[in-house]
Order: C-alpha cells, then structure tokens, then sequence
C-alpha cells in the first residue's frame, strides 16, 4: 500500500511531502518515542507512529528507511523538523488519534 | 565574585553543531563577548575539550571540560568535571555503555574532533547523539565518580528534558542545579515544580552555531574564577 493509500483510508493530514506519497510503499509499522530505540528498531517500510516532532527524529526517519512518519495525537512537528523532512524526502504526516488506534487500524489494511 | 558563564557550547563534534564552531572560534567569540568561565558540551563525548582547554588558558578564560549527556530515557544532562583526564575517561565511559550506531554525516551532521590550530585530527563515527547506557537516576552518582557535577539541561524545553520526558524533577534525582534555557520562565516553572526552588537556577546558550552565543548576561558568585571555585559553588 501506498502511503497515499494509507493517508486516504486512515483519514491523515499531511504536514509535508505530499508529492511523495504515491511512491513510497507501507509494508509495516513500529510505534515508539524513544529516538534510540527507535533508530534501531524500525524497520524499511515501515509508518512510524510517534509524538516526536523534532529535527533529530527525521534523521532517525532517514537512518531507519521508514515509509513515513505519523505524529499522533496531534503531536506538533518543529519548523526545523518540517524543514529538515523536505530536504531528505521524509512524509510527515498528522493526526488526532493515540498511536494504538493508528497502529490497530494499519493492522486491518497491510 | 561575579562571572559571566556559559556552561554549555557545542563544538564541530557534535553532529549538530555547526563546522564553524571549532576551538578557536568559541574561545576567540567568547573572549570577544567578555565571558569569563565556558564549558565545552558536545553530546556524549569531550574528546574536544584538550584543544579547547589550551585555547582558553591562553586567552584567560576558566574552562570547565564536559560534556551534554543523553541519558537512557534521552534526559540531557550537562555535565562538568574538575579535571580535563577525567572528562576524558567518562567520555571513554559513556562511548562503553552506548550502542554503536554509525553516524551518516548526510542527515546528522559531521563529527569533528579537532586541534588546538582547529586542524581536523579525526572524526568520531559512531553517532554521538543517541541515548547512553547511564539512567537518569543514575547519572549523579556516576559523574561524581569520575570527578564531576551534573545539572538537567533545558528543563523547559518539549524534547529531551528531564521535564518532557519524565514529567518531574524532584529531590530522588540528586541535582542540585538546574538549566532553563529561557530563563523567563522560571517563576512558571518554579510554581509548577517547588522542588526547583531548592536548586540554583543556570541559563546557557546550548549554542550550536557562533551566532547562538548569546551576549554575557547571566552571572554566579563565586569565591574565585577557577574550575575548582565554579564547580565547589555548583554542587553546594
């Protein structure tokens, strides 16, 4: 599935990227704050659901390959943060919902 | 005696920190500014702070060898030691106790490790800005180990504070001084959480580029200017 895809049935907001979303594929999905744990836990593929919204989480995006990250409950992303995804191709994505729901939802469709 | 301070600058080491912050142009900025005592914080080394330490007793500045340590739940917390072989050794310390991610100077930054004539002498490689093995709850009792004082780093900030990430900050922790960045908010702070009332209150730059130095404005009162002096007066 297309991030596109995904953004569509999940009902997201973009933050940025938006062009990109119909050439980058969700094959799965980690949940996680703790950029470390994250950085080498996150698989290529996958939507990465999360409330960090810092400049150091879209180098984390990069390092893992995710397909895209997906700030949840609202979480805001910084200006940097928007600014340094834009440079290195990285969709943000946004939502009100808590990362379980994301997560159980993106369950049913991949 | 009143000094101006900067107890954390970053250099070229940390991925972050801009190229142009290498030892001369920190210690030449701050002599220009008119601090008096700097520290050096790179994020989870202090493999900059010999190069930095010649400069500044050349220029007549106190310097304080140290580091911004990211703890296991990404507390940053600045550390400072007495003396430039033990920053050394808990730098060795922490690089243990850190999985290896290997940095991609890309999408991080460039790690620089530098001499005294800002000559790059080499580049560290695994990726400085990732949590260590040292828990926040741990971290005072560790540095005092090897012969230093740490505080929380920008307490008020959303991301990688002791306040954002683990909600409070009360006497269990054993700090004894706390960093809020934009030091107007510490009365808001203060009401929020009591317990800083009982800590003394410091403001750094956390400069990643020359022009986040900030102009000297923040001042302790210390006995002396020496290392020794600042640290004794910090963990009171």
């Amino acid at each position: 599935m297309t991030v596109k895809e995904l953004q569509e049935k999940l009902n997201l907001s973009f933050i940025c990227n938006e062009n990109l979303a119909e050439q980058k594929m969700v094959t799965g999905c980690y949940c996680g704050d703790l950029l470390s744990w994250v950085m080498s836990r996150a698989t290529d593929g996958d939507a990465w659901l999360t409330v960090m919204g810092n400049v150091t989480s879209i180098g984390v995006a990069v390092l893992a390959d995710v397909a895209c990250i997906i700030l949840t409950e609202n979480a805001p992303a910084d200006k940097d943060a928007v600014k340094r995804a834009e440079e290195n191709e990285v969709i943000i994505l946004g939502t009100e919902k808590n990362s379980y729901q994301v997560a159980v939802e993106i369950s049913k469709l991949i | 005696m009143k000094i101006y301070y900067d107890f954390h600058i970053h250099s070229c080491l940390s991925p972050c920190g801009d190229n142009e912050m290498t030892p001369n142009n920190i210690v030449n900025f701050a002599k220009i500014m008119g601090y008096d005592a700097i520290a050096l914080t790179d994020h989870n080394t202090a493999l900059n702070c010999p190069a930095v330490a010649k400069l500044a007793e050349k220029k007549g500045i106190t310097f304080i060898p140290g580091m911004e340590l990211c703890t296991s739940e990404e507390v940053h917390v600045v550390c400072l030691f007495y003396e430039l072989d033990n920053a050394l050794k808990f730098s060795e310390y922490v690089k243990s106790t850190t999985p290896t991610i290997k940095n991609k100077p890309s999408i991080f930054g460039e790690q620089l490790i530098c001499d005294e004539n800002d000559n790059v002498i080499g580049q560290e490689e695994a990726l400085l800005v990732t949590a260590s093995g040292i828990s926040t709850e741990k971290v005072v009792k560790k540095v005092e180990e090897y012969g230093g004082i740490c505080y929380p780093a920008h307490i008020d900030r959303s991301s990688f504070s002791i306040l954002s990430n683990l909600g409070t900050i009360d006497e269990y922790f054993g700090f004894k001084c706390a960093e809020i960045f934009d030091i107007e908010k510490e009365n808001e702070l203060k009401e929020r959480h009591p317990y800083l009332k009982n800590m003394k209150i410091l403001s750094d730059s956390d400069a990643h580029y020359l022009e986040n130095m900030r102009l000297p404005e923040q001042v302790i009162d210390v006995p002396e200017n020496t290392t020794k002096a600042i640290l004794d007066y910090l963990n009171k």
